[in-house]
């Protein structure tokens, strides 16, 4: 007698973070069957840290998932509560869109989205094991025995692998796991023999917000006019707060300083590495010692509840030691700690070890995404859940591949980074990654992105209506733009100051000045009041940037001809006279899947290239024939 | 697509040398330097010209048009003459043409497969050839990089680094604690690279040797026969000459074409010591002259004190040849005894010299020079009108960095981020 079941799907996620939901909802807009496995409904839309999303490089990650009809974008503007357009004063490519997010809000609207995604269950429960058909990996057994059988299997699983969770000397196994069955889907991971590495993070304590003394305390309120993060969105729906500042002081420094010893981080129990841009207190007043006072942002956590999230502390030393030198700080002074900060160190799989479609190279049918790739952030693990679950479902169904570059879009640039050159810290996203800074705007992610979301069918017919007319409003201010050629004496008289030896200009060659803007060209041509501001807005930043965008562009081409030059996985480099073995051993490990990520590896010479594209044309032509 | 430029044949060598072009604007920049009412497709003799009309070589200039070209783009070719100081002036007019730079090592190649124009018998060839350029290249790099200019560029590389990392934190890290106005420091950063790479590309000794050729002086005691031995490897009467000892009183400049190179000899006066006031600063002029030459030779007898020290490469030969029953190591102007070996000898030296160094190298570094102190200066025009530039600043400081890789090696946004982290505290 057989009580447990068998269920097929095509494609199976495993863990419901931030990875976990986008990958599934992705999957099921695709149109396969999608099953979102998780130890429980309540872990969905858990945000682990820090209650905010977006930011400067994250931002920009939302908007291209949103694009695609990702789900994070439009989840986030429904629980913002304080939206701020970081940059403001910068130019355009650099400004990214945050908010503060309330939990609550985020958790349940986050369920309902995907409760109610079509081609998508969710079932609770533990995977234990895959499913395994030689070297395939080809479905998940569960916790009771159940098996689940798939085409494909996307791991989002975060920090589970040996997740060890350390608040001072007392150290814990974390993770919602523990038991046997998840030892063994680690053992199972083990025997596939991928490279691992360790990584670790913290968090600071969660204070009671009724008990601060909010007197006297900096506050930073958001945005008259938030920046929201969908397309789809028009405004913020949450009641929108404030946050707090305050500071550290040298009171707070010598508590933290004499207990250093008594961290995890720094006695000793951690040998993880951590992210540079996210250090703990510890490590702030340790190297930078020079610096008497740190500022901490108090954002609260929910409407619905008093939960303080004190951004700038994060810490590993123990409870009472956290209670003391909270306490020294301004405003702080009787606050009650909700629950202590802690470091959590983890295994992550180098995620060289995967292709840009985010699947494990060496095991078919098994794709990895999120914290366990060696990434930290809520935007980073949903655009790779993105990538793996339009992926996965593509693979189900035997369609091609989906493939991001570094010249259309920041996920393109994060997942070439990762598996082209592995993380030495927690990998975060930051807008200098992207060396085409200028056109991967947020404010244009759409048009780079919303097209191939149309032709893979993963978006809705909504988003393909609003897309559509966007599209065809910035066509028309274009036209308009255009039409006509003004001479300098047209123009100066349309009250517009200008160099009055020049030729005719257009009104867009104008507006690539930096101080005109398109209210400014009114008198000249009135056509433009038809313009809509947002559309308005679009033209004017593109402007701004057309020399530099055309000057990108021959890059942008030299890439893409590149990235289109495949180099076969089973590909032998060693094969190639002429290359130096140095340069051999590494293409042989790097295992590069074009001539792009090839030219990138260090030490590489345009020699070296053409000899690799010699005998890559060779073997094709060999094919052929 | 860039259009792209090279020598073709190996560097250095005498007989013919092409210079190849390959890309939409081949053919207009054939142009400009050959003139125009050039064939489609086909072969000229033309006088090849720069940008001020100072005619550089007789060339046979080819045309191939696309698709039908070994490369599969436009192409041009140039069969100059084989000497390393005309392959540098045309290298050199090249590079002053927009929309042209230096090809890669394999870059020709490389565009040929890409457009299909190889055949598998022909790629296999290639490899070694590739392969050989490759090392070529190591070479070269290698060479850069012994010396003063190795030193420069490891400067060079830490500010860049440092000025792009304060625009970059500035901009990724706007919530934190970090600097609002960078300016200052990024400015004075770039002011001093901008300084450093003024000197290199107006200082740099190649474009003196393009310009006015490798100077070469005859030294040697009063009539020992210089002004004879420079008349007859001028062929003409270029410096006075007389019994009389002491008639050359200035230095004389002869400009000729040694087998293909420019070289000038210059005649100095007869060194010895004089009462002659005249006569005395001829000497003073003609040794500090003789003594900055790329090349000395001296006309001295075995075993006599030379008037300046000898440096390196420098030849010694015996004056007045046909006089001599012992002809060996001896040269005469009158009757030409001897002419051909010294003229062989300068040759060889200054070959090696030119071919060592890599002229057509740092020609390359020239360019990247220019172009990386260009987006600098445009950076700092951006970051001087505020922060809310500061993303282009960004960029055109990124385009220069590049520029510059060729010499400071590749700088990577992990370079700017490994700067950030360490001199700021950030992380809220
Ligand atoms: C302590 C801590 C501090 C952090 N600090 C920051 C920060 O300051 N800034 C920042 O940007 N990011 C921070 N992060 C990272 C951020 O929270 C994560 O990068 C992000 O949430 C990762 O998403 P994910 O989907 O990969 O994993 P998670 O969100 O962790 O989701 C994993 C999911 O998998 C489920 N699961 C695990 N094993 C199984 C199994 N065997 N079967 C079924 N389900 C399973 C879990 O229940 C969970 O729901 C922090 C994370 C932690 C833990």
């Amino acid at each position: 007698m057989f009580h447990v079941k068998h269920l097929d799907f095509d494609v199976v996620v495993v863990g419901g973070g931030h990875a976990g939901t986008e990958a599934a909802h992705a999957s099921a807009r695709i149109g396969v069957r999608t099953v979102l496995i998780t130890l429980s409904k309540d872990d969905i839309g858990v945000m682990s840290c820090n209650p905010a999303i977006g930011g400067l490089g994250k931002g920009h990650l939302v908007r291209e998932i949103d694009a695609l009809d990702g789900i994070i974008g439009r989840i986030a503007d429904v629980a913002g509560i304080q939206f701020r357009l970081l940059n403001r004063r910068k130019g355009p490519a650099v400004q990214g869109p945050r908010a503060q997010i309330d939990r609550a809000i985020y958790k349940r609207a986050m369920l309902t989205e995907i409760e109610s995604c079509e081609n998508l269950t969710i079932l609770q429960g533990e995977a234990a094991d895959f499913l395994m058909e030689g070297e395939r990996v080809t479905g998940v057994v569960l916790g009771d025995g159940s098996k689940v059988t798939a085409q494909a299997v996307v791991l989002t699983t975060g920090t589970f692998l040996r997740g060890v969770i350390h608040i001072g000397d007392v150290a814990r196994p974390g993770g919602r796991m523990g038991d046997k069955p998840s030892v063994k889907l680690a053992e199972r991971i083990d025997s596939f023999g991928l490279p691992l590495g360790r990584l670790k993070t913290g968090t600071p304590p969660r204070l009671n917000g009724q008990t601060i003394d909010w007197n006297g305390l900096e506050m930073q309120p958001g945005d008259d006019d938030p920046a929201l993060f969908s397309f789809l969105s028009s405004n913020a729906s949450a009641r929108q707060i404030s946050c707090g500042i305050t500071h550290t002081n040298p009171k707070t420094h010598e508590i933290i300083e004499q207990n250093l010893n008594r961290s995890a981080m720094y006695g000793g129990h951690l040998d993880g590495v951590g992210p540079r841009y996210c250090p703990s207190i510890e490590d702030k007043i340790v190297r930078f010692s020079e610096k008497n006072s740190h500022q901490v942002f108090l954002e609260p956590e929910s409407l619905s509840d008093h939960v303080i999230y004190p951004n700038g502390i994060s810490t590993s030393l123990p409870v009472d030691i956290q209670n003391e030198y909270v306490r020294s700080i301004k405003g702080l002074e009787s606050v009650e700690i909700l629950q202590p900060g802690y470091a959590i160190e983890y295994d992550y799989v180098d995620p060289r070890a995967l292709d840009a479609q985010l699947a494990v190279r060496d095991i078919p049918g098994l794709y990895l995404a999120g914290q366990i790739n060696g990434t930290t952030g809520y935007e980073e693990a949903a655009a790779q859940g993105l990538c793996a679950g339009l992926n996965a479902a593509h693979a189900a169904l035997g369609r091609d591949p989906i493939t991001f570059s570094r010249s259309d879009s920041y996920i393109g640039v994060m997942i070439d980074d990762l598996t082209t050159r592995g993380v030495s810290e927690p990998y975060r996203m930051f807008t200098s990654r992207a060396e085409f800074r200028l056109s991967l705007r947020a404010d244009n992610a759409d048009q780079r992105l919303t097209p191939l979301g149309i032709s893979i069918g993963c978006v809705s017919d909504n988003r393909k209506a609003v897309y559509r007319r966007k599209k065809e409003q910035i066509a028309q201010a274009y036209a308009i733009l255009t039409e006509s050629h003004f001479t300098p004496k047209q123009i100066g008289d349309s009250g517009i100051r200008i160099n009055q030896d020049g030729g005719r200009r257009t009104a867009l060659e104008l507006l690539t000045f930096p101080d005109i803007t398109i209210e400014s060209l009114l008198n000249l041509l009135p056509e433009l009041d038809a313009v809509e501001p947002e559309i308005r807005r679009q033209v004017e930043r593109e402007a701004l940037y057309v020399h530099y965008i055309e000057r990108q562009q021959k890059d942008i081409d030299a890439l893409r001809r590149d990235e289109h030059q495949k180099i076969p996985s089973d590909f032998d480099f060693n094969g190639i006279s002429g290359l130096s073995n140095e340069i051999k051993q590494k293409l042989s490990r790097v295992k590069p899947a074009n001539l792009a990520q090839a030219g990138k590896i260090d030490g590489m010479t345009p020699a070296a290239l053409t000899l690799l594209l010699v005998r890559l044309r060779r073997n094709q032509k060999a094919d052929r024939a | 697509m860039d259009t792209i430029y090279a020598l073709a044949s190996a560097a250095g060598k005498a007989g013919i040398s092409v210079i190849r072009l390959s890309g939409p604007a081949a053919f207009d920049a054939t142009r400009e330097l050959a003139g125009s009412g050039l064939t489609e497709r086909g072969m000229a003799l033309r006088g090849l010209r720069n940008s001020d009309g100072v005619l550089l070589d007789q060339a046979l200039v080819l045309t191939f048009p696309g698709p039908n070209s070994f490369t599969g783009e436009d192409v041009a070719e140039f069969q100059v003459h084989g000497s390393v100081a005309v392959i540098d002036s045309v290298l050199h007019s090249l590079s002053k043409i927009n929309d042209l730079r230096p090809a890669e090592a394999g870059e020709f190649t490389r565009r040929a497969l890409e457009n299909g124009r190889l055949d598998l018998a022909q790629v296999e060839g290639l490899a070694d050839l590739i392969d050989a350029e490759t090392e070529q290249q190591r070479i070269q790099a290698q060479n850069v990089f012994v010396g003063k200019l190795g030193n420069l560029a490891e400067q060079w590389r830490i500010s860049l680094i440092r000025a792009a990392s304060l625009i970059e934190a500035t901009i990724d890290f706007a919530d934190e604690d970090v600097p609002v106005d960078v300016s200052p420091e990024v400015n004075e950063l770039l002011d001093a690279v901008h300084s450093d790479l003024q000197t290199q590309i107006n200082g740099s000794r190649i474009s003196e040797r393009i310009r006015d050729g490798f100077e070469i002086a005859i030294v040697g005691p009063p009539n020992v026969g210089k002004s004879t031995l420079l008349n007859a490897l001028a062929g003409r009467e270029a410096a006075l000459t007389s019994e009389h000892a002491g008639t050359t009183r200035d230095v004389i400049e002869v400009r000729m074409n040694l087998a293909g190179l420019p070289v000038t000899f210059l005649d100095t006066a007869g060194l010895r010591e004089t009462t002659d006031t005249v006569e005395g600063m001829g000497i003073a002029l003609a040794r500090k002259r003789a003594e900055q030459a790329d090349l000395r030779v001296f006309l001295s007898e075995n075993g006599d004190k030379l008037e300046i020290t000898a440096q390196e490469d420098d030849i010694i030969v015996r004056p007045k040849a046909d006089l001599r029953r012992q002809k060996e190591q001896a040269v005469s102007g009158v009757t030409g005894e001897g002419l051909n070996e010294l003229i062989d000898g300068i040759t060889e030296v200054l070959r090696n010299r030119t071919a060592s160094a890599g002229l057509a190298t740092r020609e390359r570094h020239r360019t990247a020079m220019i172009r990386a102190d260009q987006a600098l200066l445009t950076a700092q025009d951006e970051v001087s009108k505020g922060p809310e530039r500061y993303d282009i600043a960004a960029e055109e400081l990124r385009q220069g960095i590049r520029a510059l890789e060729s010499l400071v090696g590749r700088v990577d946004v992990e370079n700017f981020l490994d700067e950030i982290f360490a001199s700021f505290c950030v992380g809220k």
